[in-house]
């Protein structure tokens, strides 16, 4: 007994440790904090174009820089298109559709001070395009090239006009300058060209301005209060981007208060994120979770084959695996996008499904489908594949899933059908942002793999016209009649094996409001209010 | 002594270049490129030839390797492609964040495993060493990444007792081992990464203990009349040996940090920067942090040689 108090006092004097220890772990916060936990895996690249994926660019590309051209961001009740950005108006050169002018925006200050002007706008392409320009960087050309692939040469017409030639005539060029984002040269300058020092120093024009980084763990930005757009002057006063590639460890640090916004809750999640309050926000966006396919060799390459295919998905049992977080997919573009039109519309229709497989002489049909355990947009690859075998076997397909990283997936997605000849399709989920990535890249002889996204060298003489006419016409109207028209064509054709669209879900804590998801991949974190 | 150290470090130097040349094939052994997190995953055929020649994963793989190695001698082991931070602060970095793991969940799961091994050892089939030898296995057998998920639904999310991810409110940088606040981070992931150590260690101590029970200077001591206390001290004494060899893999495995653990806790430690880096292809890192880690386990290993020499000089002799 004598022991007690002994013991008592080690107790209280456990408590009160416990307690410090709780009250020194609660961060005396006056500013408001918005912490976001991404599924990308590391820090994506301040450097300019950043890496991970469209994640980096929604996070970190969009938030620190600005390109000529942006996205509308500001509304989730219909598709979002580009707008101006560090240019105002553009048109392309009514004597040479090869020269498109750019009007570019006055006023507006880099991060660092210094003015925007058309010398940066040079500066910046030949950081990207001419190895022997002194700002010219591998890694930053890397991650830029898709998007001025087409670019040939800019020329400085006055301080706030610039004049950028193509190599061919592309009526819809506008929209890779929304890829392409202007980091300040008068930083790299300072910085001596040393892009190590540069990631660590970041200076755009963005709405937030860099303020601390953690390597690996932690992105700290501050608002731009000096932003050129008034309506996209953040509404907190801190942005905290944190990676967190495990969806079990983003859904714990939602519910624990670590967090207050996270990207991609597992289905399973939802339910327990929903009863402790959380705001599980959804919208369609341009996603589409296909199988791609081989034009090449093998049984894809009859159209009664990839119609069958289309005819056998249930694709009701996927959404709901998915717990509702997708829906069905008929066609390339989710219904709603202003080229959609009238595509045929693949119901489920086992019966029709096995004629088409008996007419096409495929009974048992062999095919190889190669698909990734994970990956950016991928989804729940492994259950949704398993039900996509189970039922196109039913109709008489016999399926052999070959499966890999996502590494190896994106490795047979570059190098092509000529590669990897005995793949038949693989399921490589898409971001359909803009009509050349969404319609044309997958159609178009010009990009047959490897030297572009025509993976299985696809060709038909009455797309590919259509694909050069589109990419001729500047009237926006009879543009956007050509794409409907391409839209249904490649629907008609069975492009691919079409299985969902995804809902982008995100779950936010109660005490963030304002949110708007547009039907985008990237998105504006400049309207939310965080309470305290 | 001397020249049994000397010789023991000789031996290690061939088993370092044994390693460095492992290390570096398996990495080009795996499918995917190297530079896929800094190529879009459209980038055309053209585009990725340009980068993989300014990168130098254009020229033969024995090129590449020497010049590697080269590098390597001389304390440069490269730049990561996806920070283009030098490869040994990455590697340094998450070894100090994983050390701070080992610091704790080392003295716990030696001590505790070796004090249950050892009890059970003693108490051979009694009950004591059921229930041991019942939770080591359980402990070896439990999936960490599972545990450590159970342990975050318990003590995060239902108690809001102890922070579910992170290393710190404002990340490692900021850690300080000397404020509880922080301290609070480490609860979950040392208790989930000692788990597996506490088994093996007790398992093997407990192996160990019952053999040298029952070898014949164990009844000659009793013959002569020595208190058991004393006989128990010079059974552990003859077991420490083996169990040296058992703590010193697991020690390797502690400061090689655990890639689910470290994951699940989004620990900046040497096993979740592995596990980028491998996401990623990130060659130059994966091989600096395989290279890193497998001479930690070379040193551990000659650490544990001469300690059990020490112990044991029979070993040194043999």
């Amino acid at each position: 007994m004598a022991g007690l108090p002994f013991l008592r006092g080690i107790r209280c004097g456990s408590v009160a440790l416990i307690l410090c220890g709780l009250l020194a772990g609660t961060p005396a916060r006056s500013e408001s904090v918005l912490t976001v936990g991404m599924t990308a895996g590391d820090i994506p690249a301040t450097t300019g174009n950043p890496d991970q994926g469209f994640e980096g660019f929604r996070f970190v590309g969009y938030n620190l820089y600005d390109g000529l051209a942006l996205w509308d961001l500001s509304r989730s009740d219909a598709p979002s298109d580009i707008k101006p950005g560090l240019a105002t108006a553009w048109h392309v050169d009514a004597n040479d559709h090869h020269r498109w002018i750019f009007d570019l925006r006055q006023g507006v200050t880099w991060h660092d001070g210094c003015p925007f002007t058309a010398d940066d706008v040079l500066w910046n392409f030949a950081r990207v395009t001419d190895p022997k320009a002194p700002q010219y960087y591998t890694v930053q050309m890397a991650l830029s090239r898709t998007y001025v692939a087409n670019f040939a040469s800019v020329e400085k017409i006055d301080d706030h006009t610039v004049a950028i030639t193509t190599k061919a005539v592309e009526s819809l060029f506008p929209y890779s300058m929304s890829y392409f984002l202007m980091i300040s040269r008068c930083r790299a300058e300072a910085l001596k060209y040393d892009w190590a020092a540069y990631a660590a120093h970041p200076s755009g024009t963005g709405p937030y301005r860099f303020d601390r980084m953690v390597a690996h763990e932690r992105l700290e930005f501050i608002p731009n209060k000096d932003y050129w757009d008034p309506k996209r002057v953040a509404k907190h006063d801190r942005l905290v981007l944190l990676p967190m590639p495990e969806a079990a460890t983003r859904a714990a640090a939602l519910l624990t208060g670590q967090v207050n916004f996270i990207e991609a809750p597992a289905p399973d999640t939802i339910p327990r994120l929903r009863s402790a309050g959380m705001q599980i926000i959804t919208n369609k966006y341009p996603h589409n979770w296909p199988y791609i396919l081989n034009f090449v060799r093998g049984p894809m390459t009859d159209i009664r084959v990839r119609r069958a295919a289309n005819y056998a998905l249930n694709r009701s049992e996927f959404v709901e695996m998915l717990g509702g977080l997708a829906i069905e997919e008929y066609a390339t573009m989710p219904p709603g996008t202003p080229y959609y039109g009238n595509p045929v519309r693949y119901e489920y229709n086992p019966d029709k499904a096995r004629a088409l497989l008996k007419e096409a002489g495929c009974l048992p049909c062999k095919i190889v489908f190669a698909i990734s355990t994970s990956g950016s947009g991928q989804m729940q690859p492994l259950p949704m594949n398993e039900l996509a075998k189970a039922q196109l076997e039913e109709v008489g397909f016999q399926v052999e899933l070959k499966v890999m990283d996502w590494n190896s997936l994106i490795e047979i997605g570059r190098s092509g059908v000529a590669k990897y000849p005995e793949i038949d399709g693989y399921n490589g989920s898409r971001a359909l942002l803009d009509p050349v990535s969404a319609l044309i890249k997958p159609v178009w002889k010009a990009h047959w793999s490897p030297a572009g996204s025509n993976w299985g060298h696809f060709y038909d003489p009455e797309i590919e016209d259509l694909v050069n006419q589109i990419l001729a016409e500047f009237d926006d109207q009879k543009r956007l009649a050509m794409l409907t028209r391409l839209h249904e064509l490649e629907n008609d054709r069975a492009l691919m094996v079409w299985v969902v669209h995804d809902l982008n879900p995100r779950a936010l804590s109660p005490k963030l409001s304002g949110f708007v998801q547009a039907q985008n991949w990237f998105q504006d974190l400049t309207p939310i209010v965080v309470q305290p | 002594m001397i020249t049994y150290i000397l010789r023991r470090f000789l031996y290690a130097i061939p088993i370092a270049f044994g390693v460095s040349v492992v290390c570096f094939s398996l990495v080009y052994l795996a499918p995917g490129d190297p530079l896929q997190t800094i190529l879009p995953s459209d980038a055309s055929a053209d585009t990725i030839a340009m980068v993989k020649a300014a990168y130098g994963f254009d020229q033969p793989l024995p090129i590449q390797f020497l010049k590697w190695l080269g590098r390597v001698l001389t304390g440069n082991f490269g730049e990561s492609i996806a920070t283009r931070r030098p490869v040994i602060l990455e590697v340094t970095g998450a070894l100090r964040n994983t050390g701070t793991l080992a610091l704790f969940a080392v003295p716990i799961s030696f001590t505790a495993g070796y004090a249950m091994g050892a009890l059970a050892g003693c108490f051979p089939g009694r009950i004591i060493d059921r229930v041991v030898t019942g939770t080591a296995v359980i402990g070896v057998s439990l999936p960490n990444y599972w545990f450590g998920i159970v342990l975050v639904i318990i003590f995060a999310v239902q108690e809001m007792m102890l922070p579910a991810t992170g290393m710190g409110a404002n990340g490692s940088t900021a850690f300080s081992l000397f404020s509880l606040a922080d301290l609070r981070f480490l609860v979950l992931p040392v208790v989930t990464l000692s788990m597996i150590p506490i088994g093996i260690i007790a398992r093997s101590t407990r192996a160990a203990v019952a053999e040298v029970l029952n070898q014949d200077f164990v009844t000659t001591l009793r013959a002569k009349g020595l208190g058991e206390i004393a006989v128990i001290r010079h059974v552990l004494k003859n077991s420490l040996p083996q169990v040296l060899a058992v703590m010193g893999l697991q020690f390797g495995y502690l400061m090689g940090g655990s890639i689910l653990v470290e994951t699940v806790f989004t620990w900046p430690g040497s096993g979740f920067l592995l596990s980028k880096a491998i996401i990623n292809r990130d060659v130059p890192v994966l091989q600096g942090t395989i290279l890193f880690l497998a001479l930690i386990f070379v040193a551990t290993n000659l650490l544990v040689d001469l300690l059990q020499s020490m112990i044991d000089p029979r070993i040194r002799r043999s």
